[in-house]
């Protein structure tokens, strides 16, 4: 297998790694640069566990390859709280408890904040569309659900 | 190893696939052509992955060298001019939904690409790897055949220019040669009172491959009389497919019930699908006439209010 280095930047810093042509981005993170925060779920883009911000967009990172993100940015759930503070979107998963194993955690955190980004003001039935890509089998969504629009209105007022 | 699920992703076991897979990022068609020809049979054209990472990790496929054409400007463009316009074949859906001309002028190819998997994989998901990946049931095929899309590909002699409802020999096949790449997909402007629609079945509301597809376009006079029409129906045969009868059944007429009976009856007769867990032969063949008439009508809507 072939070897490319790498340079990038995550959640703000410069990285450089090596990593095999069949490496995925999940694999990097994971095991080269000991971000473990992102999840492996399937491996094949169904789960949403190993979802994070590539150049902005979400998206898998188990079907992004190590050797395409040259120059790219990446954004992870370790990125996400600010100076010890937690993001809003964090802070009010745990005030409606919208988590039990925490497994797909980090992924819909980070598909809730790119999501928002686009939609600060969602419905209820668009918040459950975004969030179709991320799978979770102990909650029932619902909470989830309430805790993104929480956050979501939480976020808006803080705007003003 | 410092962590145990890091090296799960993609490593084929016991091939010599590992050794010997490489990554090229050429920035240039002449590059990528020039890659592809110095490469063994094994290589493979690499734009979004999301098909093609799950073949690896499934070892559907064993790569010896993936060429990645997402750095070549042609394949990552959305052009409009006067009479076309030009998708490239690296376009992510995400790019194309967020494309207000391509948008208003092609609502149904559209449409058809945004119902491809998770808002993750339309970051990735490319228009020209849905239709490469020749899968019978990818929406956004029967919606391309419908504008009348044709792709523009590179190969050694230069560029060749196909109709898409020609690219595709059957499930997970194409007509094109080892030495070949889909560079862009050119698709006719649609003129005044003309307009294209797609709809699929699946029993769910999201995160489901179709059932049944059908991708319609008409083009109507200032009577209302059909002056022009394609309808292409997928999931119900080898690959999706033009029914010229459906557009014959239009042409010339206003387009009232009777003709959309005559529609449903062609799109029915041009089905020849098989039973899964997802539809039995009978259900995709009703089904196929439903919405064959309903993305008519969307479409005769759609050029109406223009």
């Amino acid at each position: 297998m072939a070897r490319h280095l790498i340079n990038a930047m995550v959640n703000g810093d410069r990285v450089e790694f090596v990593c095999g042509t069949g490496q995925t981005l999940l694999d990097v993170l994971r095991g080269e640069l000991h971000l473990t925060g992102t999840k492996n779920g399937c491996g094949t883009g169904d789960c949403g566990a190993c979802t994070v911000v590539l150049n902005g967009r979400p998206i898998n990172a188990c079907l992004v390859l190590g050797a395409e993100v040259d120059g790219s940015e990446i954004e992870t759930i370790e990125g996400m709280a600010q100076g010890g503070e937690l993001h809003p979107l964090q802070q009010k998963f745990l005030d409606h408890a919208a988590l039990q194993c925490g497994i797909c955690t980090p992924g819909i955190l980070k598909m809730a904040q790119a999501y928002l980004e686009t939609n600060p003001d969602p419905t209820e039935t668009e918040v459950r569309f975004a969030l179709a890509g991320n799978l979770c089998r102990c909650t029932g969504y619902d909470k989830i659900v309430r805790a993104v629009l929480d956050a979501a209105a939480e976020m808006r007022a803080s705007e003003t | 190893m410092t962590d145990r699920h890091a090296g799960s992703g993609l490593k084929s076991r016991g091939t010599k696939t590992l050794q010997d897979m490489n990554y090229e990022a050429p920035t240039s068609v002449e590059a990528a052509v020039a890659a592809l020809a110095a490469a063994d049979d094994e290589a493979h054209i690499f734009a979004g992955g999301t098909d093609l990472l799950v073949q690896l990790r499934e070892e559907m496929i064993r790569p010896s060298l993936f060429v990645d054409i997402k750095r070549i400007i042609e394949t990552r463009t959305i052009t409009v001019d006067d009479t076309h316009v030009r998708i490239g074949a690296a376009v992510t859906g995400a790019e194309l939904s967020e494309h207000d001309t391509a948008k208003t002028l092609l609502p149904g190819v559209v449409e058809a690409v945004e119902l491809i998997g998770s808002a993750q994989v339309q970051g990735r998901a490319t228009v020209g790897g849905n239709l490469c990946n020749a899968s019978p049931a990818a929406d956004s095929v029967p919606a391309l055949i419908a504008a009348g899309a044709v792709a523009q590909i590179a190969g050694p002699n230069g560029l060749r220019v196909v109709a898409v409802e020609d690219l595709l020999a059957g499930p997970s096949r194409t007509n094109l040669s080892g030495n070949e790449f889909v560079v862009s997909l050119d698709i006719p402007k649609p003129t005044t009172r003309s307009a294209d629609a797609y709809l699929r079945f699946i029993p769910r509301t999201e995160m489901d491959i179709a059932v049944v597809g059908a991708g319609a376009a008409v083009t109507l006079d200032a009577d209302g009389i059909c002056t022009a029409s394609r309808l292409a129906l997928g999931a119900v045969a080898p690959t999706a497919r033009l029914v010229p009868a459906a557009a014959m059944a239009m042409i010339g007429k206003k387009i009232d019930d009777t003709v959309l009976a005559s529609v449903a009856a062609a799109a029915r007769d041009a089905c020849n699908p098989i039973d899964d867990k997802r539809g039995t032969v009978a259900f995709r063949i009703h089904v196929a006439g439903v919405l064959a008439i309903r993305a008519v009508k969307i479409a005769i809507e759609r050029a109406e209010a223009k």
